[in-house]
């Protein structure tokens, strides 16, 4: 088992006061909150600053934890001492709300976990429901708009044969619905942390998060398309094809359109409920070589077209 | 792997719950809501009376969201409501960065 340096965690020194320590706390937890931060590991980094403040603010837990210091970061795997037993133990955190379920089995070794808390919880007839789960579930816009079935790995709080609760490594297969968007979350009931004493267990709720699609851009139900056209499609109008989340769809250019125009397919958007619509944004794009002939042309347009694209400009 | 698939719920804007459904799955009480509600953290989608409320399943993932931020930083409500609503457009303003970025690099690109 790794050693974890709790002053390195909140880089605060060994000798740092209560309010330093308090405050390292804050500014550390306020950058790396699941809720505030985008960084993949920010769930991991926020349980480990909560970890080492809830040992950290407390007297007794802290002079425990500073003698293990000085044995274990002699070098090497961290194990406790031989017989030793935490005094301090935990008892739920305080303004951190913290939950040793949640803490590493560095802590759990130290001081020890809910799983005595569970037990006796039982005996006296108390029931409670189990904590709800967070999960970020990443999906390919493909698998958000035709819905998929997702296998997950989570690490969950789960009572062992003897009630201690242990934390365990649980696949589970999600069938995700049609039609997700990006920041929405879904629920699987009764999947999330036991429940104690016989109380039911919490949910478990993923929040979506969709992939940067090559060609599709997502915003809300709605999709949006850039669909490159020539200069001769745009001036004369034409009947072109346009990729959809469902295959190819036929759309008319109207003569004379413009640069950045958009059209709409309506109902090619994300389906559900209110089912959104694909926006085509027209992109007039010149041909990339130009021949003898093409030039020709172009100079025969040029003479025939009197066109200053600059004139609002003064120019 | 477990066999069984287990179907999601969608927490959307269609789905309804009223002021009981919310105070069960979010263990909290009636009196907490109509504070939040007070506070601009919640907007019921229909109903005058706290019994004629009725919520959407992203109200109840905001409220887990507004938990978990007093609970974790120590933010008390009108904190809360500034955070949750901050944190919307942070997050609204880094999808539009990142998409001009990508039609930036999409011009730029030979």
């Amino acid at each position: 088992m790794e050693f974890k340096d709790y002053y390195d965690i909140l880089g605060v020194n060994e000798d740092a006061s209560k309010s330093e320590i308090k405050s390292a706390y804050r500014r550390l937890a306020r950058k790396y909150h699941p809720d505030v931060s985008d960084d993949e590991d920010a769930e991991d980094r926020f349980k480990e600053v909560s970890e080492a403040y809830e040992v950290l603010k407390d007297d007794e837990k802290r002079a425990e934890y500073d003698q293990l210091r000085r044995y274990g970061s002699s070098g090497g795997g961290f194990e406790p001492p031989p017989g030793w037993e935490s005094s301090a133990g935990f008892s739920g955190g305080g303004f951190t709300g913290a939950d040793s379920r949640d803490f590493s089995d560095f802590f759990e070794s130290v001081f020890g976990g809910m799983g005595g808390g569970f037990r006796q919880q039982r005996g006296q007839g108390f029931a409670m429901r189990g904590e709800d789960m967070h999960h970020p579930l990443s999906l390919f816009l493909e698998e958000a708009y035709h819905g998929c079935e997702k296998a997950i790995t989570l690490t969950k709080p789960e009572p062992g044969p003897d009630g201690q609760i242990q934390r365990r490594q649980r696949n589970l297969k999600v069938k995700v619905p049609a039609g997700v968007r990006d920041g929405q979350n879904i629920r699987l009931k009764g999947q999330g942390g036991p429940g104690m004493g016989g109380g039911p267990a919490g949910d478990l709720y993923l929040e979506v998060r969709i992939a940067p699609h090559p060609h599709f851009r997502l915003e809300g139900s709605d999709l949006y398309l850039t669909l490159p056209v020539t200069p001769w499609e745009a001036a004369l109008g034409a009947s072109v094809q346009v990729p959809t989340m469902d295959g190819r769809a036929s759309m008319k250019i109207q003569p004379g359109a413009r640069e950045g125009q958009k059209m709409r397919l309506r109902g090619k958007g994300m389906p559900g409920k209110q089912r959104g619509d694909l926006y085509v944004v027209l992109q007039i794009t010149m041909p990339p070589k130009q021949t003898e002939k093409s030039r020709e042309l172009f100079r025969a347009l040029a003479d025939e077209v009197p066109f200053n694209p600059r004139e609002h400009l003064g120019v | 792997m477990g066999k069984e698939t287990h179907s999601a719920e969608m927490m959307d804007e269609f789905m309804r719950l009223t002021l009981r459904d919310l105070c069960f799955d979010c263990h909290i009480s009636a009196e907490y809501v109509i504070e939040l509600v007070e506070f601009g953290i919640l907007r019921p989608r229909r109903g005058r009376a706290p019994s004629e409320w009725v919520f959407a399943g992203s109200d109840l993932v905001r409220i887990k969201k507004a938990e978990r931020l007093r609970r974790d930083l120590d933010v008390n409500l009108p904190g809360v409501a500034l955070s949750l609503d901050l944190l919307e457009e942070v997050r609204e303003l880094r999808r539009a960065v990142e998409q001009l970025r990508r039609e930036q690099a999409q011009r730029e690109s030979p």
